[in-house]
């Protein structure tokens, strides 16, 4: 599972950033086409933090919907799942704007 | 003792420091003049049975070099030695229980022992599995997905993220079809609803069907 190794990348992220200092949570912005197991995340940052600076801290999701421009006709559009399809003409050739984010966002710890 | 909480905004990406390694790979294998194809499928989709084939149309047309991921054992690596083409084997078995994908890292590891400068292309063939390989860049121009029609028409639709990272799409053990439920014109819509008009080859490792369209598809990528 992707997220084991996503869960790894996360931790390593936060405690260089920490460098020492105890965090309490950690924001991480997930876009949906990330295919990213909410739970199966929680579960491996949890599992990973243990006996890291990093150990009990809450990890805080912000899930991002996709959003799509078209390349026909320069619409946007929600794309709430596949197809991912514009929603004004319907077409297929759309660029991807949001949805594909995954990056630590920020970190909260104890001065 | 009083603790303050203060927040710091870190906006690092999760797999930057993977991307960072890739490139590296990537540069290394534009100094040595490789073509480099990342190859994935679920575990059995026929990825080195198709690489026999491979390696047995190409032998002294391409010069074909081979980094084979696995958790465990030199199985594959073995089944393709006897074609002496440069080849290495990487495990991922170091991570929790072996990692199920192939990072940046783990194939620069095995990098050191294949001789580069005597290789067109360079397939690495992933870890099978259909969610994990495609997170992680490795430093390939492009990715080719083996797909089997043993593994039904709706996977596209249940793993979007591999599927749309696709380059081409090898369709194989079609020689199969006629015994399986499996709709084709299904899955190729499916294919089309995630990744719009991917190229497509139908093969089978076992008859040879297809073998050929691939082999032309490779060759033409050391230009």
């Amino acid at each position: 599972m992707h997220e084991m190794a996503i869960a790894e990348s996360v931790v390593r992220i936060a405690g260089q950033h920490a460098n020492g200092r105890r965090v309490t949570k950690v924001y991480l912005n997930v876009g949906h086409l990330r295919q990213v197991v909410p739970s199966a995340l929680t579960f491996g940052f949890e599992l990973v933090a243990q006996g890291t600076s990093i150990e009990g801290a809450e990890l805080a999701l912000e899930q991002i919907p996709a959003l799509g421009k078209c390349r026909a006709c320069g619409a946007e559009s929600q794309l709430p799942g596949f197809p991912l399809q514009c929603r004004d003409c319907g077409g297929f050739d759309l660029k991807i704007i949001e949805g594909e984010e995954l990056y630590v966002e920020s970190l909260e710890m104890e001065e | 003792m009083h603790r303050t909480a203060v927040k710091q905004v870190v906006m690092e990406g999760v797999l930057d420091a993977n991307d960072a390694l890739a490139q590296a790979n990537r540069d290394r294998f534009d100094g040595a003049g490789n073509y480099v194809i990342n190859m994935m499928s679920s575990p059995g989709a026929g990825k080195t049975a198709l690489l026999e084939s491979t390696l047995e149309r190409l032998r002294g047309k391409l010069r074909l070099g081979i980094l084979e991921g696995d958790v465990q054992t030199t199985l594959d690596a073995d089944r393709l030695a006897r074609f002496h083409v440069p080849l290495v084997q990487v495990n991922t078995d170091p991570g929790f229980g072996g990692e199920c994908h192939l990072d940046a890292n783990m194939v620069r590891s095995g990098l050191s022992e294949l001789a580069l400068d005597e290789i067109d292309v360079l397939v690495i063939e992933n870890v099978g599995n259909l969610v994990c390989p495609a997170e992680f860049k490795v430093g390939e121009d492009a990715r080719v997905m083996v797909y089997s029609v043993t593994e039904g028409e709706e996977k596209p639709l249940k793993y979007p993220l591999m599927f749309r990272s696709a380059d081409l799409v090898l369709v194989n053990k079609v020689d199969l079809l006629e015994h399986l439920d499996f709709d084709l014109e299904q899955f190729l819509g499916n294919l089309d609803a995630v990744n719009p008009g991917v190229e497509r080859i139908l093969t089978s490792a076992r008859t040879g069907q297809g073998v050929e369209e691939w082999c032309s598809w490779l060759d033409r990528r050391k230009d």
